[in-house]
């Protein structure tokens, strides 16, 4: 099943005047539901911009996207159904919380669904399990709270609409390492336990290898790439090029491929490193015994 | 949509009205303005439209930025030019029910659209061609004699310079936050007046608290670079009256007693 399709997609801002640019240019993509896809990119190289048209908060200026196989500009009057499909994360999402206590802020997407009330009350309290919120907070302000569980107040937000596509751009952006660690690892369990298709924008290459399967790659307007980890870091030359990166421990391999170790050249991840290492040296120590 | 705003917006050039000491443009408009209302017949606001034309000429904006300025007050033109029409006495144009159009109305109320397009395309023309930072100096350093009467002129600029610097920003904020509160399924197009003003609840209070926020951050910027007010605060950019700024002063000052002279002239519309 196809989870997000979009035709030859295409936004323009401010046409026919001076200030006219093209943001997203034809991009044809298909991805599988329950995929686990990064989205690369630099600032400015319209992701942001692709990711909005993706649950109908921007119309393409020509081109269609596809929800499960429906067509979401058919019928504008529905777009708010789409909205409810397709779940969006924005950067820094702390700085849109409103409501008088955190549950009723949670609350607000799943209200707006017209759920019933044990509904509502039910997936509040499964979105904040998700993200690791105590039950003594829920009656708090939202602007009590520190950064961090902040963030987790605002993402539960959207995850409480269970929608059956989350994107999130850069959810991790100014936490520390910690924090980052169980953001992404609340994102993978929620991605595990409901199988839905996840977008996740990042400027870490180390968190995409770690985390998606396939990547989508972003440069200048254009779909550059969109391919697994495997396939889109081999083009590690392209990608220093247009001045993204591979993860480090990626680079190190490379370099230690050139200067003639027998190491493989797909490895991502320092877990993956590690084996990889080990398998090294145990076959250096037996041709040394 | 938000992004539509024009109204106070800098179009950098490098015409001889942007190269004008900013104190004087705000001096020649405030004249342009006394102008427009002293003139009670044809001529005199022909003169204004005339000078006006030639400002927009040679500072090498387009006419049709003055299009996009009048747009927001296009209500209050049509409304003005109405009421006029109609409150008017004299010699009528046609009847219906109790309301009368008249002649003398219609003359009034094309005086009164004259005037008004002048008003916004002049004040709009101050702004195009001046940066909101220069114009605010040029209000501190022409208000500064106000200082004597205890009044806080440099604080009061100082204020308007933040204003200004923040429009912009705040602006993306807000269209940042109704983007994030319509992915949560947000309604904000539909509904009666009541729905409407409470779907702006979820906006209003993160934008809000943001500015507060910004507002906090700023003063601690300020403090950290030993802001502590307009005593003996030098600046980078003196600014200077040149020849072209007395020349552009006589050429308003002419056309202000040329409008008076026309009144003398010319009989009174009123």
């Amino acid at each position: 099943m196809i989870a997000v399709k979009t035709e030859k997609l295409r936004h323009v801002y401010s046409p026919q005047t001076p200030f006219e640019k093209v943001a997203v240019d034809d991009f044809s993509l298909e991805i599988e539901e329950g995929e686990f896809v990064g989205v690369i990119g630099h600032t400015g190289s319209g992701k942001s911009t692709f990711i909005q048209h993706l649950n109908g908060l921007m119309k393409p200026t020509s081109g269609k996207v596809f929800i499960h196989g429906r067509d979401m500009w058919a019928d504008p009057k529905k777009i708010r159904e789409f909205r409810f499909m397709v779940g969006l994360v924005f950067q820094y999402p702390e700085y849109q919380l409103f409501e008088e206590t955190v549950e009723k802020d949670i609350a607000f997407g799943p209200t707006n669904m017209g759920l019933s009330a044990a509904e509502i009350s039910d997936r509040v309290r499964t979105a904040a399990e998700f993200v690791g919120l105590a039950p003594e907070v829920m009656q708090k302000s939202p602007f009590e709270l520190s950064g961090g569980q902040k963030r987790r107040v605002a993402i539960a937000g959207v995850l409480a609409m269970q929608p059956k596509v989350l994107i999130l751009d850069e959810p991790t952006a100014g936490l520390d390492p910690k924090g980052r660690e169980q953001i992404f690892s609340q994102i993978s369990e929620y991605h595990k336990k409901t199988s839905s298709t996840v977008l996740l924008v990042s400027h870490s290459m180390e968190d995409v290898a770690r985390h998606a399967k396939k990547v989508l790659v972003v440069n200048d307007s254009k779909l550059f790439a969109f391919g697994t980890v495997n396939e889109v870091f081999a083009r590690t030359e392209e990608l220093t090029a247009m001045g993204l990166s591979v993860p480090q421990v990626t680079k190190i391999f490379t370099e230690l491929k050139r200067r003639g170790f027998d190491v493989a050249d797909n490895i991502f991840t320092v877990e993956q490193a590690k084996t990889e290492l080990l398998r090294l040296l145990g076959k250096a120590g037996g041709n040394n015994a | 949509m938000l992004k539509d705003i024009t109204i106070g917006q800098y179009f950098p050039g490098e015409s001889a009205i942007h190269r004008l000491d900013p104190r004087m443009k705000l001096i020649m408009t405030t004249i342009y303005i006394v102008a427009l209302f002293v003139a009670n017949n044809v001529g005199g606001l022909l003169v204004c439209v005339a000078i006006g034309l030639a400002g927009y000429l040679i500072s090498g904006i387009s006419l049709s930025m003055v299009k996009k300025s009048l747009k927001p007050i296009m209500p209050i033109i049509i409304f003005t030019a109405v009421l006029n029409m109609i409150f008017v006495d004299g010699k009528p144009i046609f009847e219906f029910w109790i309301i009368k159009a008249t002649y003398e109305g219609l003359q009034l109320a094309v005086l009164m659209v004259i005037r008004i397009v002048c008003l916004i395309a002049g004040s709009s023309l101050l702004t195009y061609t001046t940066s909101p930072i220069a114009l605010t100096d040029a209000v501190e350093r022409l208000f500064d004699p106000l200082k004597k009467f205890n009044m806080p002129v440099h604080e009061l600029a100082m204020m308007m310079t933040i204003a200004l610097r923040f429009i912009p920003t705040l602006i993306e904020e807000t269209d940042k936050i109704m983007s994030a509160q319509k992915a949560r399924g947000a309604d904000m197009e539909s509904g009666t007046i009541i729905d409407r003003a409470r779907a702006l609840i979820p906006i209003l209070i993160p934008l809000f608290v943001s500015s507060f926020r910004r507002a906090d951050e700023l003063a601690l910027a300020m403090e950290c670079r030993c802001y502590h007010g307009g005593e003996g605060r030098t600046r980078m950019k003196q600014l200077k009256y040149t020849g072209n700024d007395f020349v552009a002063l006589a050429v308003l000052v002419m056309v202000l007693a040329l409008v008076i002279a026309m009144n003398l002239i010319l009989p009174s519309m009123y």
